[in-house]
């Protein structure tokens, strides 16, 4: 498979669902290299959901706008694909026709699709279950198929929305290596969105930090730490302590009204997901 | 899934059904079938022995199955079941064609689901048989009528039983299919048929039941064929046995059709515990 990553542009994005609804976040910008893995911590109801949305194209933004390598991003393309904290996969098919879904989409003949599919299912290590019901498979198998179906498509960019936050810790560990590997060895650009600081400690190259209401991006820092890279190493550790610290000031200083449990910080789980 | 609760009653029936096809439940379905032609027996030796009902003795069971060899060898029966098979089957058809789109609609759009609900639910609960006089007067023919009574018999189980189950579609199976390049005809034919035809199925079982007893009531006027008008000629030419013979004839054509409809939706269901 040949994936390449794009330069991320966005520029003064706004967004309110509704003119008389509040502003969701304002005046975001942001901008990522080719290939770079960026992380956005943040509460729910700052609205780095929505603005994941807005980059996958599923939603509008009220103002400003997003450019992937220059191409305006303003409708849903397999080329920026999104997964989602449940797999969401069609339980009519096999593994391989989720996988491959994307592709008849797009028309390709079978025999093509099936290489592909095949590429894709080795990538997630899930190359002997490709004729398995997916009801049959384990939640983390099951999200692995999620992402197969998203990388089946080469995609520039992949959107993650807290994508393995129902998952068990030991899954969830294992899902975070491969796909920052994956990611990496392909080369394409992926954006997180996460309460979970050791997600973003663990996965990307540059967190950011989000926060109050309407949202707003406060802070950022550098993940400079090498690969692979484990929970207990002493400089995971210490990058997780500094973006706690940044985290916590940002929310301190600028509390969304719907948490009320600003000083929060040993259970990011326990926040509450935003639809 | 939320509908877990609702697809395990039907997985339950479902399964019950199965067992048939194993040895004890070949049994029992013998069994049973056994212990009513002993009911029927005993019924029809009363009738036979008491003499203000004695030329009604043809009713009971032993003449009742020497006539199928006589009703067969004339044709009465596969032309019957031919006849009425084309009714129900049009009618079926039409309710399909109209049904699944309302059903479709319905699920889709609340204001359709809104404005529709008082003026379908009042259409639903008429019953078919009150439409004959209307049906008569508006088609050409008998037969059209009595395809118009089993279509607008069977449109509402469909169309019900079909919003049904775009209800409990995942409305994020929408956003992937979106995010993946999906056109609207891939999502009607990939995602949203998929997904209902369980349902539109069950709607279809609901509905050839339904059909299946306004059929025979529907053909008692008008008509020169089908399974209803066979039960009125039997009446008026005092062949009781033939009467019986038709009459089982109905009951045993109704289980295979309902028993083939259970196999479909068992073939078209997705949903874990049904099939297997």
């Amino acid at each position: 498979m040949s994936i390449r990553g794009v330069r991320i542009k966005i520029e003064e994005l706004s967004h309110r669902y509704t003119s008389k609804s509040p502003i969701t976040f304002d005046k975001v910008n942001l901008e990522a290299r080719q290939g770079e893995i960026i992380a956005i911590i943040g509460r729910s109801g700052c609205g780095k959901s929505t603005l994941l949305h807005i980059l996958a194209g599923l939603l509008k933004p009220t103002d400003g706008s997003v450019r992937l390598d220059d191409v305006l991003v303003n409708a849903p393309s397999p080329q920026w694909v999104m997964m989602f904290q449940a797999p969401h996969l069609f339980p009519w098919m096999k593994v391989s026709q989720n996988v491959g879904i994307g592709l008849h989409f797009a028309g390709w003949d079978e025999s093509k699709m099936r290489d592909r599919v095949n590429d894709a299912l080795d990538l997630v290590d899930l190359q002997d279950y490709a004729d398995n019901n997916v009801q049959d498979l384990s939640g983390g198998q099951q999200q692995r198929v999620a992402l197969a179906r998203s990388l089946v498509m080469e995609p520039e960019l992949l959107l993650l929305d807290e994508p393995f936050s129902a998952l068990d810790a030991f899954t969830r560990a294992s899902l975070q290596r491969d796909v920052r590997s994956i990611a990496k060895r392909l080369g394409f650009n992926v954006v997180i969105v996460t309460h979970d600081i050791d997600e973003a400690v663990l996965m990307a190259d540059r967190a950011l930090i989000m926060a109050g209401s309407p949202g707003k991006i406060y802070d950022e820092l550098e993940v400079n730490l090498p690969d692979p890279r484990e929970r207990h190493d002493t400089e995971v550790q210490a990058m997780r302590t500094r973006l706690m610290e940044a985290f916590k000031t940002a929310a301190n200083e600028h509390p969304s009204t719907s948490s009320k449990d600003a000083s929060d910080e040993s259970s990011p789980h326990n926040v509450t997901q935003h639809a | 899934m939320s509908d877990g609760v609702a697809s395990f009653k039907v997985g339950d029936s479902k399964s019950y059904r199965v067992l048939k096809s194993s040895g004890r439940g070949l049994y029992n379905f013998f069994g049973g079938l056994a212990i009513l032609f002993v009911f029927w027996w005993i019924g029809g030796y009363f009738i036979s022995i008491n003499p203000s009902t004695e030329h009604f003795a043809a009713f009971g069971p032993i003449p009742t199955l020497k006539a199928f060899p006589e009703l067969w060898s004339a044709g009465t029966i596969q032309n019957a079941v031919a006849a009425s098979g084309y009714r129900l089957g049009m009618g079926l058809l039409i309710a399909v064609v109209i049904g699944v789109p309302i059903g479709i609609l319905m699920g889709r759009s609340k204001r359709f689901r809104e404005i529709s609900n008082s003026p379908f639910q009042l259409l639903r609960m008429i019953s078919p048989l009150s439409w004959m006089p209307l049906a008569v007067v508006v088609f050409a023919t008998w037969n059209q009528s009595i395809i118009f009574l089993i279509a607008i018999a069977s449109v509402w189980p469909v169309a019900f039983a079909t919003a049904a189950g775009l209800a409990k579609i995942d409305p994020a199976w929408f956003k992937v299919a979106r995010n993946l390049g999906a056109t609207p005809i891939h999502m009607m034919t990939k995602i949203i048929l998929p997904a209902i035809s369980f349902d539109v199925f069950t709607g279809i079982r609901l509905a050839l039941g339904v059909a299946w007893i306004v059929l025979v009531p529907a053909e008692f006027l008008g008509v020169t064929s089908g399974l209803g008008y066979s039960i009125e000629d039997a009446r008026e030419t005092l062949s009781y046995h033939h009467l019986t013979a038709i009459v089982l004839v109905i009951g045993a054509l109704g289980y295979i059709l309902d028993s083939t409809c259970v196999l479909l939706i068992k073939h078209f269901s997705w949903h874990r515990g049904d099939s297997a």
